[in-house]
């Protein structure tokens, strides 16, 4: 579907005001300009879109429906037909989740010796990594430093970010990126080898590393490819759905659930990673997400009923430039670094309004305020939207620069008939990051012994907004760590005699049922039901 | 707003159109693309379901339309319902993997066809490039890496996503996108020029460089790092 001809009408406007606005950048926003259009614009600010949770380690704190509705289910597991003495997999490190930080996890566990299970609800590798464009960051050139980029992620963040997750997020991000490109990661280079690196909003040096805009593919095959060369035990289609404590209360394991036979499988395990990503798929607030199929908070679930502590869960990261056109691809991601190579939002009028690399929670509510003031252009399908006037970038770069450095975008919108070189493109926010997640520490450790977690499932690090190309960094700076940890303390752990148990979901249960909340759902969900046609 | 769009928006759309999933028939409309239209139908999906946006290569379908004889395939997430179009899903193909230990390789021509000899076997059908749903030059890249060529055929198949439906239709049993995964890796690590700068950093953090600053940073007060923050350098 190329734009229909009211569409090509209105794109005429962005075209008369484009060699204008070449070359003159539209101001920053004040720090109290940008907390108005925060307090006034910002998902996260809508009062009644969140609710006290009820019950768990945060009762009294402030959760958005969407996810108090999960972490208020019932557990789905059926007690009855479980044997928690019969064990089908005794191991060292479970890995639960297989993007990212699981599969880097499971890499730095296996190199410390450990014996890994990776169990992961869909396909391996299928996750929200796969679907990062953009690239990962990193302060490794001479004029910037670890120092920049910490100040950068904590300004982004709102000064509310954990201190010592910061440290290790900026301070191990070097030799990540020295690790992929050992394993073979084709990062975009110059002809001298430095890496080729650009802005994204809210950076104060140019530290973001690019994959063209396949940067998380591009990190996963590989990081796939390794873990199955290694020969790394693997279950697919197998979602862990509670974990399993020892007597002392400690994790020991987890019950996961072979989709398609429907039977259950218990895994002993001296150590257990959680990397089940985040929450995307509950779609708060209704918005349409970017996120993978599998991104239903699962791994919070299952943590919250073990008795981990979340953090930062009233605040939800929603990326400024989803699709909002054509229909086929609404809420879609539109990579950042498309911002980043220089394209400007435009309203209905041909005007920009906000300076186009903004931090994400500020770009994202200037955009929803431009709609709100009925400045934004109606798409056939009665979504809002906003120009991103793409094509400024081979005007700002050279012809071909689109082409070159994004791939994935152009083939997206020709799929549909839009030609985002020549034509600007329609977008408006779309859900795309869990900020908060469960507490962890600089080692990775949850507030329960022997429970450990990195990636999106974490908490702390990016505050209450996360910048592009941190959480590519995150997943690999927490997993490698996550790996490490996890299998230097399983070496120390006996766990011949402990004894598995649910004990601690089935209290929660009671609790549950003190609390006056009735089983109507289950939890984890596992897998969005998009049947009922209402979002997708 | 973006609120209650589904049903609404089912009930806009006029246009329907008809198509049949293992074989049933369903009336959808025919706006949506084949995963949607699934649900739409009121399948839950499981295998041959990821990304949902073309990234990752798990929803590879085949399909063929009424009155016409050939099969053809795509990505569900990525393409169009049509009328009588017939559809089946294939998310898991199953493919020869070879074993490597990446650090043990070489970066010269011969690595790709000794661990994948069976490339050289290419008839040159082209049937790998004309399956692709990305439009890679599938069988090109096979060529240069059958010729030890594996940057040239590490750039061609860079915006592979690994859906295998190259290998599905191949007559000698190449498994095209596991080579062009080899080819890619190896061009990373041996072939493509270092950075030089990464080592350098690295050092520096190791020699305690900048723990005076982030130590600074991570005991300064909220006004503190704001100060700091709202008057940062911004490199242009």
């Amino acid at each position: 579907m190329s734009y229909t001809s009211q569409l090509r009408e209105l794109i005429k406007r962005v075209e008369k005001t484009r060699e204008e606005r070449l070359g003159h950048d539209f101001p920053r926003m004040t720090p109290e300009q940008k907390q108005d259009v925060l307090n006034n614009h910002h998902p996260d600010y809508i009062k009644d879109q969140f609710r006290k949770a009820k019950i768990g380690p945060n009762k009294g704190d402030r959760f958005p429906h969407e996810l108090c509705d999960v972490i208020e289910g019932y557990p789905a597991v059926k007690w009855d037909e479980i044997d928690t003495s019969k064990i089908d997999y005794d191991v060292d490190v479970l890995v639960v989740g297989g993007g990212g930080a699981g599969a880097s996890a499971s890499l730095l566990a296996h190199e410390a010796g450990a014996d890994v299970l990776l169990t992961t609800k869909l396909r391996f590798g299928d996750s929200n990594t796969v679907m990062a464009q953009g690239g990962i960051q990193a302060a490794d050139k001479s004029n910037d430093s670890p120092a920049t980029h910490y100040l950068d992620v904590i300004g982004g963040g709102h000064y509310s970010n954990v201190p010592e997750l910061v440290r290790a997020l900026v301070t191990d991000a070097p030799s990540v990126i020295d690790w992929l490109e050992d394993l073979g990661v084709m990062f975009d280079k110059e002809d001298d080898g430095s890496m080729k690196t650009r802005h994204g909003g809210g950076t104060s040096k140019k530290r973001m590393h690019s994959a063209r805009d396949y940067t998380g593919a591009e990190i996963m095959r590989v990081l796939r490819d390794e873990v199955l060369c290694r020969d790394i035990n693997v279950v697919e289609f197998s979602p862990v759905v509670e974990l399993l404590m020892d007597k002392e209360g400690k994790a020991a394991g987890a019950v996961i659930y072979n989709f398609e036979t429907e039977e259950y499988q218990v895994v002993k395990a001296k150590t257990v990673i959680i990397t089940t990503g985040g929450l995307g798929r509950l779609h708060t607030q209704k918005f349409p997400t970017s996120n993978h199929y599998g991104a239903t908070a699962d791994g919070l679930v299952l943590a919250y009923r073990a008795g981990a502590k979340l953090a930062f869960m009233d605040t939800v990261q929603y990326h400024p430039t989803g699709a909002s056109y054509p229909e086929q691809i609404e809420g879609f991601l539109i990579t950042e670094k498309v911002r980043g190579l220089g394209a400007t939002p435009i309203n209905v009028d041909g005007e920009q309004f906000v300076y186009h690399l903004e931090t994400r929670d500020v770009e994202a509510s200037a955009i929803i305020r431009e709609c709100a003031k009925g400045k934004g252009i109606t798409t056939p399908s009665g979504m809002q939207g906003v120009w991103l006037d793409s094509p400024m970038i081979d005007k700002l770069h050279g012809e071909g620069t689109i082409e070159k450095e994004l791939p994935a975008m152009v083939r997206q919108f020709a799929r549909f008939g839009v030609d985002i070189k020549k034509d600007p493109i329609l977008v408006y926010p779309t859900l795309h990051y869990q900020n908060g997640g469960i507490l962890i520490n600089d080692k990775c450790e949850s507030s329960v012994e022997n429970l450990y977690v990195a990636g999106e499932a974490s908490g702390g690090t990016h505050g209450r907004n996360r910048l592009m190309g941190n959480s590519l960094l995150d997943i690999l700076v927490l997993g490698r760590r996550a790996g490490k940890n996890a299998a230097a303390k399983a070496q120390s752990i006996d766990n011949k005699s402990a004894e598995l148990n649910l004990e601690h979901a089935e209290k929660f249960v009671e609790e549950l049922k003190k609390e006056g909340i009735k089983r109507t759902k289950t939890s984890p969900i596992l897998i969005p039901d998009y049947t009922d046609g209402e979002l997708s | 707003m973006l609120n209650q769009k589904g049903y609404e928006k089912k009930q806009k759309s006029n246009e329907f159109v008809d198509i049949y999933i293992m074989g049933k028939r369903y009336n959808v409309p025919s706006s949506l693309t084949i995963m949607k239209a699934f649900e739409y139908a009121g399948y839950t999906l499981l295998r041959g379901c990821g990304c949902r946006a073309g990234f990752c290569g798990a929803c590879s379908t085949v399909y063929r339309i009424a009155g016409n004889h050939e099969l053809k395939v795509g990505l569900a997430c990525q393409t169009k319902v049509e009328n009588d179009m017939y559809l089946t899903q294939i998310p898991f193909y199953p493919a020869h993997k070879v074993n490597y230990e990446i650090d043990k390789l070489q970066g010269d021509g011969d690595q790709v066809v000794e661990l994948y000899p069976e490339i050289t076997k290419c008839l040159g059908c082209n049937a790998c490039s004309n399956v692709c749903p990305q439009d890679i030059k599938v069988m090109k890249y096979v060529s240069h890496a059958i010729r030890g060529e594996i940057s040239k055929a590490a750039d061609e198949s860079f915006d592979c996503l690994l859906c295998g439906l190259c290998a599905s239709k191949c007559p000698a049993n190449i498994v095209q996108y596991k080579v062009g995964l080899l080819c890619r890796r190896l061009h990373g690590k041996y072939l493509a020029p270092k950075a030089s700068h990464i080592k350098e950093r690295i050092n520096e953090i190791e020699e305690d460089k900048f723990d005076k600053q982030l130590d600074e940073l991570t005991n300064a007060s909220k006004d503190e790092l704001a100060n700091k923050y709202n008057n940062r350098d911004i490199e242009k």
